[in-house]
């Protein structure tokens, strides 16, 4: 009998496949009274509550929307200060045809809301960047995909696709392979803004204007910035990303639910399966399946590895470009033994593809807890000599305190989630605000820093590693739950082959799902968990029928590079390098 | 130890005629795994290697890579895996990692290659010096991999020509060692001729 699922072909018991059928989210009265709430708050008109969503929601008119979000956000009792989302969706059909969403979250509640404006081509919507600054580059993605123009916006250019690019790539009648040609002599020049506080300093110096990357050894793959300096200081700065854009959004609406699951490996390669389990888990919610215990412990337990991977990979970087390349060579040790430990699992080592909608791929190893139990105990000793190499060095603390500083309130502003938000002493974690797969029930603590500057990122980075040691201590105690690790639901889950080869109602099963794959209900669904540099949420409309109508990741590096040129203004070229290792930035993830 | 064998008939080391691979070779410059002792021996004998110079280079360029890797996406991390200690590329002398095209012979270009890097892709290419040899790494690199959408090269022969493609998405670094171990090969075989 295989350990996949259980899998009662007949009688199938449970719920029939929901195909068309409207998506009703569990927590959709709780939200339609919270969104009554809200909106006798700050009622006014232009803005009508849309019910039987997973948040609460409001479609506002494109006048408006400004108004509302500056409600939200100043409102004492709401104070919805974190932009956490803005994008598009395009439905033809209709007669205004996109729709841009804003999803906000307050910290003082702990709660998300999602407004909508519906636009028509060739309609405008009013900038919302003088009340979020982090909305800047959102909006620029929202034109550069769907063509949507922002009024008022200061830089309203391509952001994501190249400059001879043509057409609006996440329109539905886009065609999906349609490339356009870069030549060098296409390539823009950027020309960095300067910095009103040195505007009209006389600098001793001739102001040079610096290129960083594309292709630079500290840039980490695929970023460019370019600096204008006055001497070694940084009085301008500009960032151009795109460089690493391979469509995941299209590419997901063109794949059936399943298929996008490698295309989510590919968005933080640093930690994958955090982002697996984030999409797996957002069409469970959809589908209102739960994946079993034992897949549920599993997903855990690697996703807190895979984040002590992914901080390892950029403390290890980060002090590589500071020239202390003994802590790589170190770190990357232990590194690979949790690559080790994913490779045992499934077969491939650094994008594994291990989750499935509704459980696992594959059972973990009979050895799963004891080699995890060694990475454990080997981890801290890493761990406690990396720190006591660094830490009280006196050439690393000189370029890293206060080193591209950021305060918390502007960390807000643009969307910091994280370690870089909790470096600046917000407390805010997705996996104790809501928790999933069980983090609550854990013993574990939130580490924070102050001041915000690089030195306060690499000791959140570091504690965190112990937290997740800490957290992966009591689920290695606990055990893994005893049985399957794929749901019982025909509909979701592939018949165990025995069957398939051997049982008409299995086969037919078989058939069904590879032909025409897992239908959630018609609706949009957003879910979030904590990646390894902040909140990976993901945000899907489904149509009913086999692909996803629109898959929206979001990306936790996004706002945060956004930040970057405002991080290092005043600051020197080191500096720069050394802050921008220590913000973890994944081009997969900034790009996608 | 004198004795020895070693089956190397690849060897570029002149050997008597009728004597067996490894068994008495002609004293030079190059010392095959246990000639040491022998070679130090006889290093006032008569010190001659006579072979061509094209074999002498090519056996030098192809043990002295020294790799700029072009890392783009998650096989940069794959890269990074491979020169740092458990993989240990120095074990066949192509660790000196340069970022600066000038000074390195081997374009790995580790991930995928997106229409708006592309020109940033062939400037690079053609800043390194001859000889140059270039590694895809990896599907994207090769063929753009999954990707067969609006923004992704498909493969970067379009832009540059390539050498060795690995397979894989991504790559394991045993993988990628592979294929410099056959790019290796190739430069010693004197196959690659350019510029």
């Amino acid at each position: 009998m295989s350990t996949l699922t259980r899998f009662s072909a007949i009688p199938y018991t449970g719920p029939a496949p929901t195909n068309r059928q409207p998506y009703v989210p569990a927590e959709a009265e709780k939200m339609d009274a919270r969104g009554q709430e809200i909106s006798a708050k700050i009622a006014r008109p232009g803005m009508t509550q849309e019910r039987g969503q997973d948040l609460p929601t409001f479609i506002v008119d494109r006048e408006k929307i400004v108004d509302v979000l500056r409600a939200l956000k100043e409102d004492a009792a709401l104070q919805f200060t974190l932009p956490l989302d803005l994008f598009g969706a395009d439905y033809p059909r209709r007669r205004d045809r996109f729709d841009v969403l804003y999803q906000l979250y307050s910290l003082k509640n702990n709660e998300r809301v999602r407004l909508k404006v519906r636009v028509s081509e060739g309609q405008t919507v009013p900038t919302s960047t003088s009340l979020f600054k982090g909305y800047d580059w959102y909006e620029r993605e929202v034109f550069d995909m769907y063509g949507v123009k922002f009024e008022g916006h200061p830089n309203l250019r391509r952001i994501l696709t190249h400059e001879m690019f043509q057409g609006h790539p996440l329109r539905k009648d886009y065609d999906p392979a349609q490339r356009w040609l870069l030549t060098e002599k296409g390539v823009a020049e950027i020309v960095p803004k300067i910095d009103p506080r040195f505007k009209n300093v006389e600098g001793d110096f001739e102001r040079v204007t610096l290129n960083l990357g594309p292709s630079h050894p500290a840039t980490h793959g695929t970023l460019r910035i370019v600096v204008t300096l006055d001497g070694e200081t940084i009085i301008g700065a500009d960032s151009e990303i795109g460089y690493l854009h391979r469509c995941f959004e299209k590419m997901s609406e063109t794949h059936t639910y399943q298929q996008v699951i490698p295309y989510t490996d590919r968005l933080n390669y640093c930690s994958a399966i955090i982002n697996n389990v984030g999409y797996s888990m957002t069409i469970e919610k959809m589908l209102g399946i739960e994946a079993p215990p034992r897949a549920q412990h599993i997903r855990l337990m690697l996703s807190e590895f895979m984040r002590i991977s992914d901080h390892i990979i950029c403390i290890g970087t980060n002090l590589v470009d500071m020239g202390a390349l003994t802590n790589f060579w170190y770190l990357f040790q232990p590194r690979e033994e949790i690559l080790g430990l994913v490779e045992q699992c499934c077969g491939a080592r650094l994008l594994p593809t291990y989750t499935r909608i509704g459980g696992m791929a594959l059972d973990a190893p009979a050895d799963f807890l004891e080699n995890s139990q060694r990475l454990v105990n080997m981890l801290p000793k890493f761990v406690n000599d990396v720190e006591n190499l660094i830490m009280r060095n006196r050439i690393f603390l000189d370029r890293v305190t206060n080193v591209a500083p950021i305060s918390a309130e502007d960390a807000i502003d643009y969307g910091f989630t994280g370690p870089c938000l909790r470096a600046t002493g917000v407390p805010y974690d997705v996996r104790k605000a809501s928790p999933y797969l069980g983090y609550e029930t854990y013993d574990w603590d939130v580490p924070i820093a102050e001041g915000g500057d690089t030195y306060a990122r690499f000791l959140v980075r570091l504690e965190e590693i112990r937290q997740s040691l800490k957290i992966l201590q009591q689920a290695i105690n606990r055990g893994l739950p005893p049985g399957p690790v794929m749901v019982d639901n025909p509909y979701v889950a592939l018949p165990p082959k025995e069957k398939v080869y051997n049982e008409m109602e299995s086969l037919i099963y078989h058939f069904k799902l590879i032909m025409h794959g897992i239908q959630p209900p018609v609706g949009e669904a957003y879910f979030q968990v904590e990646g390894g540099n902040g909140e990976l949420g993901f945000y899907v409309v489904s149509d009913g029928t086999k692909n996803p109508y629109r898959v929206r990741s979001r990306p936790p590096c996004f706002p945060i590079f956004e930040a970057y040129p405002q991080m290092i203004m005043g600051q020197t070229i080191p500096d720069a390098i050394a802050a921008l290792g220590s913000l973890n930035i994944i081009a997969g993830e900034l790009d996608r | 130890m004198p004795g020895q064998k070693i089956d190397s008939p690849n060897s570029i080391i002149p050997r008597k005629a009728g004597a067996a691979p490894g068994d008495v070779a002609e004293k030079g410059l190059i010392t095959l795994p246990g000639e040491a002792e022998h070679e130090i021996d006889d290093l006032g004998g008569s010190g001659i290697l006579t072979t061509k110079l094209e074999t002498v280079v090519n056996w030098a360029r192809g043990n002295s890579l020294w790799p700029l890797p072009f890392g783009t996406a998650c096989c940069a991390i794959e890269f990074m895996s491979m020169v740092s200690s458990h993989y240990d590329i120095s074990r066949f002398g192509a660790e000196v990692v340069r970022f600066s095209p000038r000074q390195a012979d081997l374009l790995i270009v580790a991930g995928t290659i997106v229409d708006k890097i592309a020109p940033v892709l062939k400037k690079i290419y053609d800043q390194m010096p001859e000889p140059k040899y270039v590694i895809a790494m990896g599907a994207c690199a090769t063929s753009g991999g999954f990707y067969r959408v609006y923004h992704v090269v498909q493969g970067i022969d379009e832009i540059i020509p390539v050498d060795i493609w690995v397979p894989g998405c991504p790559p394991t670094p045993e993988g990628l060692m592979y294929g410099i171990l056959k790019l290796k090969e190739k430069i010693e075989r004197g196959e690659i001729k350019r510029g």
